[in-house]
This record gives structure tokens, sequence and C-alpha cells, in this order.
């Protein structure tokens, strides 16, 4: 008699044998793909994002901070336990690889909660296994010849550059917003320190002459 | 195969449910989680000509079930997006899947904004929304398979026409860079003939009010005798 409230024998076994075999498909590495996304963290806010991934796919996460405060960000990476894989507070710029040691939804936050008013603008590349190949059925049995090997390294070393590109894009915005930042400064400092260095020297003016003007009387009662 | 496995029954059922999850969902892309009125902003920084795809899903969660339901008709997101310029390319409302497309004519900072303007999510949501998102920038848009079998091409006339693409997209790139190093210059210089004019002015104003002060006290104590 089985258990109130568990499966029947049979129900336990094909559920184990269905989910055995869904567990292969997913482990047989599907495409993969890389999200690239840049947005905006307001300050005191904390964003998160999820990606369902199959065990044993190799992904990589990097981020970079690109505008704001002392362009630094807190990041969290976590598997679907729970389990920090990654923790780094104030970072301006990270790569981290990993090999998802199970099946589930792994969760990544980039936390602004420590700034007061500053918001910042946040870049990150989640690569997920491979890129999906050329044609859809990749699966060859015969070798690629000479030039389709050339063609696939060419590839390879183009996408290097396109990446490299892009942090170099991304590091040249971060240079341009501090000195836009330094320019604007730069403007108000003059006119404002203009300014008070005329209020501060009339002001010094009439101040002296207030405290003559009062001693006048007063010099009088000492003397008699 | 006894009745052994007939305990955590329950954690298998969910397991079988996420696996095929997994699988029916196809494009297993990153999710984040919106709430009611609330408006994500995401920003592409592109060179011009450039085209700019962008895959969406939505799925609405379900308090009762404490699930998110697979795909619920009647959610409609507005995707608005803005060239640099803070001018509006694209504003359009699409339903609880959309595809959403753009060519940039003005290269830098392109704004895509989503947010939901669905009331039915306060009933029954309790205010949570997941969307999927995908967002293929330049050479990443292409569809490879398709141009193969638009064109008929080989398989070396397909690689050798990635190959061109991607080549493309950098050289792109390169005078989009050359297009911001010359604004980062022209803002260093300015910031130089800034500094460079203040620094004139400022003593010239310090000198002045110097010369000032010394005359109006020397008139002032004149006029009361002590000097």
């Amino acid at each position: 008699m089985p258990r109130p409230g568990s499966l029947p024998r049979w129900a336990a076994a094909a559920g184990r044998w269905v989910c055995g075999l869904l567990a292969l498909l997913l482990l047989v590495p599907g495409p993969g793909g890389a999200s690239e996304i840049t947005f905006e963290l307001p300050d005191n806010a904390k964003q998160c994002f999820y990606e369902d991934i199959a065990q044993g796919t190799k992904c990589t996460l990097e981020f970079q901070v690109i505008t704001g405060g002392h362009y630094d960000v807190d990041c969290r990476l976590e598997d679907p336990d729970g389990k920090v894989l990654y923790k780094e507070m104030k970072k301006q710029y990270d790569s981290f690889t990993f090999t998802a040691s199970k099946n589930g939804t792994y969760k990544f936050c980039f936390s602004n909660e420590f700034s007061t008013f500053t918001h910042k603008t946040v870049y990150f590349d989640f690569q997920v296994g491979e890129d999906p190949p050329l044609f859809p059925s990749e699966n060859r049995v015969s070798a690629l010849t000479q030039m389709e090997s050339a063609c696939v390294s060419i590839h390879e070393a183009l996408k290097s550059v396109i990446d490299y590109q892009t942090h170099f894009r991304l590091r040249e915005a971060q240079g341009r917003s501090r000195a836009e930042d330094l320019n604007t400064r730069v403007a108000y400092w003059s006119v404002g320190e203009a300014l008070i260095l005329l209020v501060v020297s009339i002001g010094q003016v009439f101040l002296l002459k207030s405290f003559f003007s009062d001693k006048r009387t007063t010099t009088t009662r000492v003397g008699s | 195969m006894a009745g052994v496995g007939a305990g955590p029954s329950r954690a298998m059922w969910q397991q079988v449910l996420l696996l095929l999850a997994l699988c029916a969902t196809g494009a297993r892309g990153l999710y984040f989680h919106i709430g009611e009125t609330e408006k994500r902003c995401f920003i592409e920084e592109i060179p011009d000509e450039t085209m700019v795809i962008g895959n969406y899903r939505t799925q609405m969660w379900d308090k009762q079930k404490e699930v998110f339901l697979p795909s619920t008709p009647g959610l409609g997101m507005h995707v608005e997006v803005k060239d640099p310029d803070g001018k509006v390319v694209l504003s359009r409302q699409y339903g609880s899947e959309g595809r959403f497309t753009f060519t940039s004519h003005t290269p830098g900072d392109h704004q895509i904004c989503l947010h939901s303007n669905s009331t039915r999510m306060a009933l029954f949501a309790g205010g949570k929304l997941r969307v999927h998102l995908d967002i293929q920038v330049g050479e990443h848009a292409n569809n490879y398979p398709e141009i193969a079998a638009k064109d008929k091409l080989t398989e070396l006339q397909l690689r050798a026409r990635q190959l061109l693409d991607q080549v493309e997209q950098i050289q792109k790139e390169q005078d989009y860079q050359r297009y911001r190093e010359e604004r980062f210059r022209l803002t260093s210089e300015s910031t130089n003939q800034r500094v460079l004019w203040w620094s004139i002015a400022q003593t010239v104003i310090l000198i002045l009010t110097g010369i000032w002060q010394m005359r109006h006290l020397k008139s002032f104590f004149e006029a009361k005798k002590l000097v």
C-alpha cells in the first residue's frame, strides 16, 4: 500500500525516467548565446537578472561601470540554490567565468545601494555556452576543408576584435564622461568663486567701517 | 524501482516541470522582473546605420499558484526608442510578445525604454511581471540561415558573407571612435580655455578689488581724521 500523499510506484519510475531524459536533452550543449546590456541603475537601487542555464555550460559574466559617481558597483552572482558564486563590492570592472554545476535559474544582481544620489550606468555581457552555429545542422560528419577552417579562425579573431573594441569604447565613454563633468564643474566654480570674491571683499570693507563707527562713541567715553 | 523514490515526489515533479519549461522556452534568454508602472531603460551606444533588433516575451505572476503563467494574452508593453539627440525614433505598443527593430541614423547613445501599460496586472499579478529580453545589434542581428536560403549561398559563401558583415561592423565602430575622440578633444580644449580665462579673470578681479579696498579705506580714515 503506498503511503497517503505519495505516488504509486509506476508513476515515480515514469517520472524519474522523464526527468532523466529531459536532463539528458538539456545536457547536450544546445545553442547558447550572449546578452550584452547597458542599463541605468538609480541610486539606492538593486537590479537583478536571471537566466536558466543547463548543467555543464561554461558561462562568463563581465561588467563595467560607465558613468556615475566613483564608477563602482556591487555585483553578486548566485546559483539556483542561493549559493553565492561571486560577490564583489564597489568594483569598477570585472570578469568571472564559471561552469554551471547544476540546472536551474542563475541570478546576478547589481546594487547601487551604497550611493545616496549618484545613479550609475552599468554594462554587462553574459555569455552562456558557445555561440549558435552558422548552420542549423552543424553536427557535421566530414571535417572542415582548409578554406572553411580558415574562415572559422578569422571569425573567431574578428569576434575578439569586436570584443576589444567594445571594451575600448566603454573606457573612452568613461573618460569622456569625466572630462565633461570637469568642464561643467570648472564653469560653475569660476563663476561662483568670482562672485564670492566680490562679495567677501566688499563685505570686509563695510564691516571694517562699521567697527570704526561704533568705537567712536566708546573711545570718547573711555577718555573722559 | 521500489517505492523508495515516492518520498520527495513533489520536488521531483517541480524539477520535471522546470526541465519541461526549459525545453519549451526554446530561446533561453535573459529575463528580469518589472513592476506594474515601472519603466526600464536600456542604452545602446551604436555607430550610425546600424540595425538593432529586440525580442521580448512577458509572463505574468499568478498569485494563487505562485508560478509564472506561460503566456498571457492582453498584456501589452510600450516600447520607446530615443536617439542621442532625444528625438523619439520608435514609440509603439506591442502585445505580450513582440519584436521591435530600428536603424540608427546618428551615432551615439540610443535609449530603449520598456514599460507595461496593462491594468490587469494590478488585479491578478500582485504587481510582478517577468520580461525575457534579447537585444541584438549590427552583425548579430543578421539571420544567416535566412540569408543563405534567400540568396541561395553555399556554405563557403555564407561564411564569407558573415566575415564581410563583421568587418563592416568593425569599420563602422572605428569611424564612430574617431567621431567620439573628436568630441572628447573638443571638451578637453574647452576646459583648458575656461581654466585659462578663469585664472586671468580671477587675478584681475583680485587686483581691482584690492585697489578699490585700499582707496576706499584710505578716504574713510582721512574723513574720520584718524590718518
